[in-house]
């Protein structure tokens, strides 16, 4: 009458992370590889050996507690560290097949193809036309006046600007309300057409409804760049990323896909973390 | 909602405290419920079988107490990680112990009609898949308040008893139906009670499932071997290789 076999729970496994040796090198949907990089600001170890990918159509946001280092970090993908003059970073870091610290990179360029937005809304003291208008210019990528209206246009469009501004591009980037001007830095970004853009807290400055906004531009402005994004924000992470990954103290705790690492963190710190545990 | 280190909202703790609270009083209360109704017939108790009809309404008050503080936490604390899946797990726990209350409901409803009738030998199995459930509810409860997977498996693994006891009262219950006609009647509402009992453990099984992928956040993967089928075989009085000629 019994069954004669007792059973048995088999805890299914969980799926298993993508391999981590493949870099954006020899995979077309790794856009970055960071490899075994170190930031070092003079005697500070600031990042300690970290080693991810970034995924080309993906967000990736960069989460953790204040001097984790994860803007250190995201500043390592186009040299901004470059500008610190203490700061060395060493390891390799990957924009598809090209090591961006190789001798023959041009950084002005570098900065083009990856993008970066900061925490502040920063436009030029200049109009709104020529905020956008200035990457293009200084790039040489367009040869006339109606080529760089198509851009300014095009770009204030992508950054979901162009209906609030059109009538009035010759006023200063800096008369706009905080949430307008921070799309109006995402413009000035994809005005050049870059193929990452790195945002450092886009929207810690920004209240609910200008954050909102940009939350919306940025899910879809990922249908055609990879992005990274540094959040204070959990909330933020979650709502917004393909991909989480969580550093303390300069290490890389841990990375995986945004769900499964709100629901289920492999890692007790990431657990500590994210559910308000820390410190 | 593992406690090995507390949350810098102390605040929040003491809600999350709250909800295990309140699952594991509705886990009592359904207990009780299954042992009191079960002992309605037993003891062929008409009123006690009425005075648990109408304390299912408190287990029902239950469940709308631990809705309301499981959507207060949600929208006030966006719960993440082993929280959220203690949350959730509160949640599922506390939907699948109402509907246990409602299976003691309606063993004592049957109590009622069962006790107006000559008693049944079979009855007998009755306490003992009562007991067997009852500890399997208590057991889950514990496991999901102190966090303990090992005791959510434990649980998970005892239902086959409680399906081997069902299936044993359902033969019984059909050659005493297939012997005397007069006994389908008091013979269908005990096989319903039976029935009841069965789908209280089977509860049970599902809460040590909901337990284990809270505490652990891995989903544990039903691979119960299905050993006896006598629930789904059509009977012929006429076979002469079961019954004789």
């Amino acid at each position: 009458m019994t069954a004669e076999t007792t059973k048995q729970p088999t805890p299914a496994a969980p799926a298993p992370a993508p391999s981590d040796l493949s870099t954006a090198a020899d995979r077309p949907d790794v856009k970055m590889s960071a490899r075994d990089v170190h930031v070092h600001y003079g005697d500070t170890h600031a990042i300690k050996g970290v080693t991810m990918n970034v995924n080309a159509r993906e967000v990736t946001a960069l989460i953790g507690p204040s001097g984790c280092g994860k803007s250190t970090f995201l500043r390592c993908f186009n040299r901004m560290n470059d500008t610190v003059a203490s700061a060395r970073v060493d390891g390799e870091i990957l924009l598809d097949t090209q090591d961006i610290h190789a001798p023959e990179i041009d950084v002005v360029q570098l900065r083009a193809r990856v993008g970066m937005v900061f925490q502040k809304p920063n436009p030029f003291p200049k109009s709104i036309y020529d905020n956008v208008a200035y990457g293009p210019r200084i790039h040489g990528l367009v040869r006339n006046r109606a080529d760089l209206d198509e851009v300014v246009e095009t770009s204030l469009q992508k950054a979901g600007l162009w209906d609030e501004v059109s009538d009035r591009l010759e006023v200063p980037g800096t008369s706009l309300s905080g949430g307008q001007q921070q799309r109006l830095c995402i413009a000035r970004a994809i005005a050049v057409n870059p193929e990452v853009i790195l945002m450092d807290e886009p929207c810690s400055a920004l209240d609910p409804i200008a954050t909102a906004r940009i939350e919306e531009l940025i899910e879809d402005l990922r249908q055609r760049y990879a992005i990274v994004v540094v959040t204070h924000s959990m909330q933020q992470a979650a709502r917004i990323s393909q991909r989480t990954a969580f550093f303390h103290l300069g290490h890389l705790v841990e990375y995986g896909e945004t769900g499964a690492l709100f629901t289920s963190p492999q890692q007790e710190k990431t657990k500590d973390y994210i559910t308000g545990r820390y410190g | 909602m593992t406690q090995a280190h507390t949350h810098t909202l102390k605040s929040y703790d003491k809600e999350l405290d709250d909800l295990r609270t309140l699952v594991s009083q509705m886990g009592g209360f359904a207990e009780a419920q299954v042992r009191s109704a079960v002992d309605c017939l037993t003891t062929r108790d008409t009123a006690m079988a009425e005075r648990v009809v109408a304390a299912d309404r408190k287990l029902d008050a239950m469940e709308l107490e631990l809705e309301r503080q499981v959507h207060g936490i949600i929208a006030r604390r966006s719960p993440v990680a082993d929280d959220l899946r203690g949350v959730i797990a509160a949640l599922k726990i506390s939907g699948a112990l109402e509907r246990v209350g409602d299976y003691a409901k309606n063993i004592a409803k049957r109590a009622t009609v069962l006790n107006q009738s000559s008693p049944i030998r079979a009855v007998g199995i009755l306490p003992q898949m009562a007991a067997e459930t009852q500890r399997m509810i208590a057991d889950v409860i514990d496991a999901y308040v102190e966090a303990d997977s090992g005791r959510a498996i434990d649980v998970w693994q005892r239902d086959e008893r409680v399906d081997a006891l069902y299936n044993s009262l359902f033969r019984e219950l059909l050659t005493y139906m297939m012997e005397n006609t007069r006994l389908i009647t008091p013979c269908t509402h005990l096989l319903f009670c039976a029935k009841n009992l069965e789908r209280v453990g089977d509860h049970a099984t599902n809460i040590a499932e909901m337990v284990y992928f809270s505490i652990t956040g891995v989903v544990m993967e039903d691979v119960r071997p299905k050993g006896d089928d006598t629930s789904y075989t059509t009977l012929d009085p006429n076979d002469p290789e079961r019954y004789g000629a």
